[in-house]
């Protein structure tokens, strides 16, 4: 069960404690996030809303291992990733992490298989073996047959299956989607949030997810908001708006 | 190797740009390849020069002669073992173009002094036995598709007499030293002495001295200078290998000269293919960016580039360095012997693809730190 106040189980898959995110522009200090909670649990679907600068993206960037709090501490599945080297970050992150970006970034100059192959190329896996759980993730997005085109060659909808193929291949501990639907027409999204509840009901995978899209926000078993540099609860954000207006 | 693949792809990536990158180092390679065999060929003289061999020549010039009768006055200075003579003829075989040296040689002590240069025992007797006989070496028998036994006439241009000189080829010499000079002409100083005019007899161009022991060269030049000086005829006696250098150097600073161009190629080559691999990491930073992302180490990052940037020299090097074996011989039969032996030997083909690899590495060094060094989260910002 997803919790933002901090109490949340001490086995939680992820247990986020006193974050704190503070960028340097120029001389001021911009304080993103602020002693912030979270507490998740395997198999959770957590959505992340918030006007831009919000720091949605800051959060999903250090669940992910990519940037280093200013105070705080992050969890994984025991292991606190705050604490890590660069180097032995990078290794938990091939290891624990599967990420989706709005623009799919996949290798334009690599066919679908290569580019789901790739988070492989950091394993023992021998290359029958890569090649067994490439074409299952592919099969699992729908993509098996087009394996072989290039990046060029598939519409944005299966650029982003591919994607989450690439996200899936190695079986990390949570899949992080920062707008995944964001690039998509309404039919495209529609099967990818459809693809993603998949992952979460058939497959079990933790997923956070950011988005703008209140449609596609609501499809998780959680919306979380970012307000002040604090994490709320959807409801939580309506009272609090009507407790405002009341004043 | 697991990463061949996604290294590949980005090589091929931009096709023209790699053709263009590659083609620069295959370019360099080759002048580097025939600079480098240029600088060869002219120091060859000097590399395998007989360390216990001295020259004489005239002080004045080398075409200024010395009287032959200095001859028996030299073999007395103690340390000397053995000396010859020789004069240049510079006569002209059917056409001007087809240059090689020509020398008047003295039978009794050529191979005693320069016992390198092999004549087969029955040849060298016919040679001793025939007035009019010839041994040439084998670059220039192959070059005329020369046979023993067949005549040879030379047209004299310096010193009249008969205008064309008829000779025997009954030799073939073959040099013992590799890169040894193969293209030489001798006949017997008898027969020059017959055929040149009255001014010319008992001349000689140069003597070559053997020596005992090489560490008395010093003391032994110093002695025969010291002998004729304040003579008609003062000498300058010098070591064989710095005789050689000596020649080269009437041509100018050779060495210099091959080097500076060789270094500026070089550096151009540095800043192309390091722009080259500048603007490819930037074009390619979103998807670094994601490699990291996704686990890629820093070190595997800086490992891509820099594998990039070494497959490009490597290929071009390696197009450059065949492009020069298959034009340099072709290249030595057009010069028709007016530079000494051209040979692309095994240590010019490696200092050529090492240092073609060194440009590799070098240009990819600052482009692959760049890109290990980069900040994920600021990179995929830009995507």
């Amino acid at each position: 069960m997803v919790r933002v106040d901090g109490t949340g189980r001490s086995n939680s898959l992820i247990q986020v404690r006193g974050l704190d995110k503070t960028y340097k522009r120029g001389g001021e200090e911009i304080q993103v996030l602020q002693r912030l909670n979270l507490d998740v649990d395997k198999g959770d679907f957590v959505a992340f809303m918030g006007p831009s600068g919000s720091g949605k993206t800051t959060l999903l960037n250090l669940l992910g291992g990519l940037d280093v709090p200013t105070h705080g501490s992050i969890t994984v599945a025991g292991d606190e990733v705050t604490n890590m080297s660069a180097s032995k970050l990078t290794q938990w992150r091939a290891r624990h992490v599967g990420f989706i970006f709005q623009m799919y970034n996949l290798i334009p100059v690599l066919t679908a298989f290569q580019n789901v192959e790739l988070p492989l190329l950091l394993t023992k896996l021998s290359k029958a073996e890569r090649r067994r759980h490439v074409e299952t993730a592919l099969g699992v997005v729908g993509l098996a047959e087009r394996m072989n085109h290039y990046p060029r060659q598939l519409s944005g909808g299966q650029e982003q299956r591919v994607a989450i193929a690439r996200a899936i291949v190695a079986d990390p501990t949570f899949l992080l989607c920062d707008e995944p639907t964001g690039d998509l027409d309404r039919k495209s999204a529609d099967e990818i949030m459809n693809l993603i509840i998949r992952l979460v009901k058939e497959y079990g995978k933790t997923v956070l997810m950011v988005t703008h899209d209140p449609v596609v926000a609501k499809l998780a078993d959680l919306e979380l908001h970012l307000e002040k540099g604090l994490l709320v609860e959807a409801g939580q954000v309506q009272q609090n708006a009507y407790a405002g207006g009341a004043a | 190797m697991k990463f061949r693949g996604l290294i590949f792809a980005n090589l091929f990536r931009k096709k023209i740009r790699l053709i263009l990158t590659v083609g620069s180092f295959a370019v360099a390679l080759f002048l580097f390849s025939f600079l480098a065999v240029v600088k060869g060929a002219f120091g060859r003289g000097a590399d395998i020069a007989g360390a216990d061999r001295l020259v004489i020549i005239n002080k004045v010039s080398i075409i200024q002669p010395l009287p032959l009768n200095y001859k028996d006055k030299i073999m007395r200075i103690p340390g000397v073992v053995a000396i010859t003579h020789n004069n240049w003829f510079g006569g002209v075989y059917q056409d001007e173009k087809n240059f090689f040296p020509q020398f008047a040689i003295d039978p009794e002590n050529q191979r005693k002094v320069i016992p390198e240069l092999k004549v087969p025992d029955d040849q060298w007797a016919n040679f001793l036995k025939d007035r009019q006989g010839a041994i040439a070496g084998a670059k220039t028998a192959a070059r005329f598709g020369w046979k023993i036994g067949d005549k040879i006439p030379i047209k004299t241009t310096i010193f009249g007499g008969a205008n064309t000189w008829e000779f025997n080829l009954v030799g073939i010499y073959h040099s013992e030293k590799a890169g040894g000079d193969e293209s030489q002409f001798w006949f017997q100083w008898d027969a020059f002495e017959e055929g040149v005019p009255k001014t010319f007899k008992d001349r000689i161009g140069w003597y070559v001295v053997k020596i005992e022991n090489p560490d008395d060269a010093p003391r032994i030049a110093k002695a025969v200078d010291d002998m004729f000086s304040n003579s008609d005829f003062e000498t300058k006696t010098e070591t064989e290998s710095a005789f050689a250098a000596g020649w080269v150097k009437q041509f100018g600073n050779i060495e210099f000269l091959i080097l500076t161009i060789g270094g500026v190629v070089f550096f151009t080559l540095l800043l192309v293919t390091g722009n080259t691999m500048a603007i490819s990491v930037r074009e390619r930073v979103g998807e670094l960016a994601t490699l990291k992302a996704i686990g890629y180490s820093d070190r595997t990052i800086l490992f891509f580039v820099l594998a990039e940037s070494l497959l490009i020299s490597l290929i071009g090097g390696l197009i450059g360095l065949g492009l020069a074996m298959l034009a340099i011989p072709v290249l030595a039969s057009a010069l028709n012997g007016l530079l000494p032996t051209l040979i692309l030997s095994p240590a010019i083909l490696s200092v050529g693809l090492g240092t073609a690899l060194l440009v590799g590495l070098v240009s990819g060094l600052l482009p692959g730190i760049g890109a290990m060094r980069m900040r994920v989260v600021n990179a995929l910002r830009r995507v």
